[in-house]
């Protein structure tokens, strides 16, 4: 029951038919976007060793997701950032039980097939690592791993999209424990979404095909996501978010769910503020509950945070105009 | 008429795909009633019926007790109330859960189906499935099925009727007012699974 529109098994379902399930087969759309669904309404945390991804499990993440550095410590670093190493992934992937995802970098196909060998569950291609290919994305189609891709506006989520992403979160801008780029981000497609829903609803063809070009995304993908209201794969929100109000604000703009990165591991507290953050995204809608899990974290302890306007290196603008 | 009142399990996972496939079960069926979301012990008195979704088990079990969600739905269960699990839904109604990495696991359980199962038992999610399965109370045609780190039900009481099985084991089954699938009928476009789980909705009414 949800939308495999813009797959090719849709495609060939069109063309030939639908194919006979007679025996088993891994690795389809439907594998992919349904495995998605499976983290909504929940949190998943970036962590870069079994401990921290211990924290994490026992916090009541749905997943984690590994990485060398944290995006703090990313910036900080400078150099190039790339996938994290083998060894960590292995061991984390032995340490919880709950669903294993590593970052790779845009456009590196190879890293993106070594965490695939490592049996890592979701791969995401992040602009938190330093981008391998200006040209083009990984083509995702060809993986049996589904993939998660930022995006900044709905013509980048839908080219994502096209190139096999299963799931799309927020760039928002990584690191920085700063809300506020996530917030614009999310209300942007939510507002370009409720602009062709509204073209859809009218009949208006001739427009919607025109914003397609303009979005340089398929026609295909505008109007199924025009008819549904909202993207055809689950969106999470992302990028620095850092207190249990933060992840219940997301909620509440129509996130599916929320990404933490360093807004667990660069605090003080990091156990308490795990379990409240996750509190927080699955009772958003009690502002009870998000106060008694924002009384579980201290402000003194948050992360230090920056004003996006002044950091030099923006994350978010790398691969947005691929 | 009748008015069914379905309670899907508002806590985490593929909550919306449920409420979608219970809404066209009854719209097919030509029943009438309502879904909503199951996230406190008063949502949990009203219902009819209970569908828990697919998501990460260890997480709805965690934070669902917090507010008494989990043990005033076990105490219900236990009388009678028509309960659906499918996925992590299926590991909270057992009785006892086993992890393939970790073995036996610390997660909070309702424990009102009488078996065992095994987590993640088919591999990772490059494993993950999909297999058209026979389920003879369904009907003759086989019932297509997706597994997504799906879990097996590696033993079951004399309670319990086996609905379906794949090769490596039991991956449905039945006893009395209580269903569990390893597999996800609300993410493929059959709505057998579901129309079976009214029926039994409302012929406890």
């Amino acid at each position: 029951m949800i939308s495999l529109v813009g797959s090719p098994e849709e495609y060939r379902a069109k063309v030939l038919g639908m194919p006979q399930v007679e025996k088993r087969i891994t690795g389809t759309t439907l594998l992919k976007r349904g495995f998605a669904h499976m983290f909504k309404h929940g949190v998943i945390m970036d962590v870069t060793k079994p401990e921290e991804a211990q924290i994490a499990e026992d916090a009541g993440a749905v997943a984690v997701m590994v990485l060398d550095k944290l995006p703090y410590d990313v910036r900080k670093a400078g150099g190039v950032a790339r996938t994290a190493s083998l060894k960590a992934v292995d061991e984390i992937l032995k340490a919880v039980t709950i669903p294993v995802m590593a970052k790779c970098r845009i456009g590196h196909t190879y890293e993106a097939r070594i965490l695939e060998e490592a049996g890592v569950d979701m791969i995401d291609e992040s602009e938190v690592l330093t981008p391998a290919d200006e040209e083009r994305h990984i083509w995702k189609w060809e993986f049996t791993t589904p993939f998660v891709n930022g995006a900044r506006d709905l013509g980048e989520a839908l080219r994502r999209i096209e190139e096999g992403a299963a799931m799309i979160r927020t760039k928002g801008e990584p690191g920085t424990g700063n809300v506020a780029e996530a917030i614009k981000h999310i209300k942007v497609v939510n507002t370009e979404i409720a602009k062709i829903r509204g073209l859809y609803l009218s009949g208006d063809t001739q427009e919607l095909i025109k914003i397609a070009r303009e979005m340089r995304a398929s026609y295909e993908l505008v109007l199924e996501t025009a008819k549904l209201g909202k993207l055809p794969v689950v969106n999470f929100a992302a990028g620095g978010i850092a207190t249990p109000a933060d992840a219940a604000m997301m909620m509440q703009i129509g996130c599916d769910g929320i990404f933490v990165g360093s807004g667990i591991f660069k605090s003080e507290d990091p156990a308490e503020r795990a379990r409240a953050i996750v509190l927080a995204t699955t009772y958003w809608d009690d502002p009870k509950t998000v106060s008694e899990a924002q009384r579980m974290i201290d402000e003194r302890k948050s992360m230090m945070g920056m004003d996006t306007r002044q950091i030099e290196l923006k994350m978010q603008e790398r691969g947005a105009n691929l | 008429m009748t008015t069914l009142r379905i309670g899907v399990f508002g806590i985490q996972g593929d909550i919306e795909e449920h409420v979608k496939a219970v809404n066209s079960a009854m719209e097919q069926e030509k029943l009438h009633g309502e879904t909503m979301l199951v996230k406190t012990p008063e949502a949990v008195e009203i219902v009819d019926g209970v569908i828990i979704p697919g998501g990460e088990s260890t997480v709805i079990g965690s934070l669902s007790s917090i507010n008494g969600t989990l043990g005033r739905l076990e105490e219900r269960i236990v009388k009678g109330l028509p309960v659906l699990g499918t996925c992590a839904g299926a590991i909270l109604l057992s009785r006892e859960a086993e992890d393939r990495v970790i073995g036996r696991t610390r997660q909070k359980l309702l424990g009102v189906l009488d078996a065992t199962v095994k987590r993640n038992a088919f591999g990772r999610q490059r494993e993950s499935f999909e297999e058209a399965v026979s389920i003879p109370k369904l009907g003759a045609e086989p019932f297509p099925a997706v597994f997504i780190r799906a879990p097996i039900i590696s033993s079951v009481g004399e309670q319990v009727e086996v609905l379906s099985r794949v090769k490596e084991g039991i991956v449905a089954v039945q006893q009395r007012n209580i269903l569990a699938t390893s597999f996800h009928p609300e993410l493929s476009r059959d709505l057998r699974f579901h129309k079976y789980f009214l029926s039994l909705v409302l012929s406890n009414k």
